[in-house]
């Protein structure tokens, strides 16, 4: 595990992995048809997002601290559109009998 | 003088208007009917104390020392103020033409408001729809007519001159469910209309040039000039004839401002009096009721034209050009209708051409008079006439209406022998007819003398040219009348009632107006009526020969209608038959109206109208079209992006983004 001690962490590390998280979100939101999984997705995409505010504010402004809040801001946010989301998925479910996003196209024109 | 009764004249007819157009629907037929009888009596009877105090109240406020009639303003209150040298003005002008207007305007109308009473109601004495709509309409036009003849300035008249044309037609249209009487009077609006567009458009250019509107300066100043040219006194005092320098430079198209002003003036004039060619409304507007063509279209409204030049008669003087015009188009208006006259069916049509001849007669009468013959002997002659004709072709025009609501038809050809069933329609027919024919000693053998002497003065020509129209005026008038009340026995058709003489409101206009025919002529216009107020004794200048000839023509003229007419016989189909071309002419009115119709929908409609039409559809709405078209094109083709599938937005949204994340990168690179 040597090679471990010589690697130096720089931003890229996290950059990537929130990269691939954001593109997975993103190719999820875009294909999936039941909306539970496209919530997931979307869920996925802001943790990214989430990530990168704290990788910024570690490696940009050590010292400061609005990127964390920022992060911590935004998870309960997402926390909240979660719980609004389940519940508008809910309502279309007794409605329809069915979460298939292809099905929901009455807000048209 | 006090204004208190002038002004009563012409409020009384407008208040009766007001009030029974607004509350007529209120009160029962007869007590509107009554109402606006009674309040033409009150008018006539504050518009003769009106003329009398003006003719014989000896006030110097209307006559001068010497016996001079002067034009009197009793009041002149600012209408409109819309600079300060434009100032329109509602006044009321006293003089001689005024005060013998008041009186005519009011006696016919008083007689047609009477004769209504009877006339607009069946043989079952049912009132006709719309009863108190007429009554109003009749006060209406009489307070318009009123205005219009004691005008103080040409603005004041203009206004009411297009008040008379709004009522003429109205009344034209009173049955206005029959389309021939709708149509009737569109044309008859129109076609004066269309005149009026050069009277506003000579008052204009009047106006323009000499700055005054008001009759007694426009009048007053050329005075003096005349009396330069033709050598006469005038009772003018000193005038400010500067206005008229402006005018007498400027020329276009080779005549002066002030002779096209006249000319356009006149056309005007033309068009409310029917001269040829506008006179095509007048046969027409004889889809109005009866009393109201008696009323507006032979006796009041239609001599507008001839006042009007009777009142500027001073300016016209100026420049006798126009003058001469007036003749030429009086003279062949005169001959032209008597020659329709001769071949019409339709016994109002007849009394209709009739009337626009004889105001072909004041209009030729005005055109020759000069200062230096005689005194101005044809303005005199032409007003003289003017006031007999009204009474003598509204009793015609009356006893027409009699004969048509006594048979139920407009034409002779239903009538025939109706001398004994309607004895006394015959005979105040007669006394008309009589008049018309100018045989002594009823009014228009005076009148029409007069004229005739007048244009004697001018050129023999004319006189000879108005003696034979004066000949065929005898001959249509004793046509019409052998055909009504002679020819053969009258026979009734199955189901009609027996023609009989109509109820007391009817006959008694017919007898007063009779009685009048009878003894105006004896009337010493002269004293009254001249172009200068200077009185004329028009007895002591009585040409006998002129006079001896005229009656032995208008004889001639009635003894060959007496063998033609007064027996059922053939001779009238031999004459017809040996001139057909003629008769067909005579009795289409000489195609004017084919004519009219021609120029009208052939030229102004297709070729002028429908190219403006398509620009407007094709070109103006098109473009306007097209932006609309295009827009919503646009709109269908992009509307399939709101497909309301949120992955398909995000797929939208995704490729947006990396877009402008490539353009951005393109541009920082």
């Amino acid at each position: 595990m040597d090679f471990l001690q010589n690697i130096d962490i720089t931003a890229i590390f996290y950059i990537v992995p929130s990269l691939i998280m954001f593109c997975c979100g993103v190719y999820g939101f875009m294909t999936r048809r039941n909306m539970i999984a496209i919530l997931i997705s979307l869920e996925l995409m802001l943790n990214s997002v989430d990530i990168n505010f704290a990788v910024f504010n570690r490696f940009l402004f050590p010292g400061q601290l609005e990127g964390m809040f920022f992060t911590l801001f935004a998870i309960a946010i997402a926390a909240a559109e979660t719980a609004l989301a389940i519940a508008i998925i809910i309502n279309i479910f007794r409605a329809t009998k069915n979460i298939d996003v292809r099905g929901l196209d009455a807000m048209k024109f | 003088m006090e204004a208190t009764l002038p002004i009563l004249i012409l409020a009384l007819p407008l208040f009766m208007f007001l009030f029974i157009g607004l509350f007529g629907n209120k009160m029962s037929h007869p007590v509107a009917g009554w109402l606006g009888t009674l309040g033409m009596g009150t008018t006539l009877v504050i518009a003769y104390t009106v003329a009398f105090t003006y003719f014989f109240g000896g006030s110097p406020e209307f006559i001068a020392e010497n016996g001079d009639r002067l034009q009197a303003v009793i009041f002149d209150q600012t209408w409109l103020a819309f600079t300060q040298s434009l100032v329109i003005k509602i006044g009321f002008l006293l003089d001689p033409i005024s005060a013998m207007m008041l009186v005519v305007i009011t006696t016919i109308s008083f007689m047609v408001h009477l004769y209504s009473l009877g006339y607009m109601r069946d043989h079952h004495g049912v009132y006709e729809h719309g009863f108190q709509r007429f009554y109003a309409f009749l006060s209406l036009f009489s307070f318009s007519m009123l205005g219009l003849v004691v005008a103080t300035n040409i603005f004041q008249m203009y206004i009411f001159w297009e008040l008379v044309g709004a009522s003429s037609y109205l009344l034209i249209g009173f049955y206005y469910v029959k389309p021939s009487a709708v149509s009737a009077s569109k044309k008859a609006f129109i076609v004066t209309r269309f005149a009026d567009l050069g009277f506003l458009i000579g008052i204009l250019v009047l106006s323009y040039y000499t700055g005054v509107f008001d009759f007694t300066s426009l009048t007053s100043v050329p005075a003096e000039g005349i009396a330069d040219v033709y050598q006469v006194s005038t009772t003018t005092s000193e005038g400010i004839r500067s206005i008229f320098e402006n005018s007498a430079a400027p020329t276009f198209m080779g005549a002066s401002v002030l002779t096209w002003a006249l000319v356009l003036i006149f056309m005007g004039g033309m068009g409310k009096s029917a001269m040829m060619p506008l006179h095509i409304w007048l046969p027409d507007a004889m889809e109005g009721p009866t009393p109201v063509s008696a009323l507006i279209h032979a006796a009041t409204m239609v001599v507008a034209g001839v006042y009007l030049v009777a009142r500027l008669f001073p300016l016209y003087l100026m420049e006798t050009a126009a003058l001469d015009i007036i003749t030429v188009v009086g003279a062949i208006t005169a001959f032209y209708a008597a020659m329709v006259a001769c071949a019409q069916v339709d016994i109002k049509r007849v009394l209709a051409f009739s009337t626009i001849s004889q105001i072909a007669f004041m209009m030729v009468s005005l055109g020759v008079a000069r200062p230096d013959f005689h005194e101005g002997l044809g303005y005199m002659a032409s007003m003289f006439h003017l006031f007999t004709h009204a009474m003598f072709k509204a009793l015609l025009f009356l006893g027409a209406g009699a004969l048509i609501h006594a048979v139920g038809s407009n034409d002779y050809t239903a009538m025939h022998g109706l001398r004994k069933q309607m004895p006394i329609t015959h005979i105040t027919f007669l006394i008309g007819c009589l008049a018309i024919a100018g045989i002594i000693p009823f009014s228009g053998f005076f009148s029409k003398d007069e004229i005739l002497s007048s244009c004697l003065g001018e050129s023999w020509v004319v006189y000879t040219w108005m003696s034979a129209v004066a000949a065929l005026t005898a001959f249509y008038m004793f046509r019409l009348y052998y055909l009504i009340f002679w020819w053969k026995e009258h026979e009734t058709p199955q189901g009609h009632h027996a023609p009989k003489d109509q109820p007391w409101t009817m006959t008694t206009p017919l007898v007063i107006l009779a009685l009048v025919s009878c003894v105006a002529g004896f009337i010493p216009f002269g004293d009254f009526v001249t172009w200068n107020g200077e009185p004329y004794d028009f007895m002591a200048h009585f040409d006998w020969s002129v006079a001896g000839v005229s009656l032995a023509v208008a004889i001639a003229a009635i003894v060959l209608a007496t063998v033609m007419y007064r027996k059922e016989n053939s001779l009238p189909a031999k004459f017809k038959n040996a001139m057909p071309t003629l008769w067909r002419w005579c009795s289409k009115r000489f195609y004017f109206d084919e004519l009219y119709m021609f120029i009208t929908h052939s030229i102004i409609f297709k070729g002028i109208c429908k190219p403006i039409a398509w620009f407007d559809r094709a070109i103006i709405d098109g473009m306007m079209n097209s932006f609309a078209t295009v827009t919503n094109k646009a709109s269908e083709a992009i509307r399939p992006m709101q497909s309301g599938n949120i992955q398909s937005y995000v797929w939208i949204y995704l490729i947006g983004a990396l877009l402008l994340a490539g353009i951005t990168m393109m541009c920082l690179l």
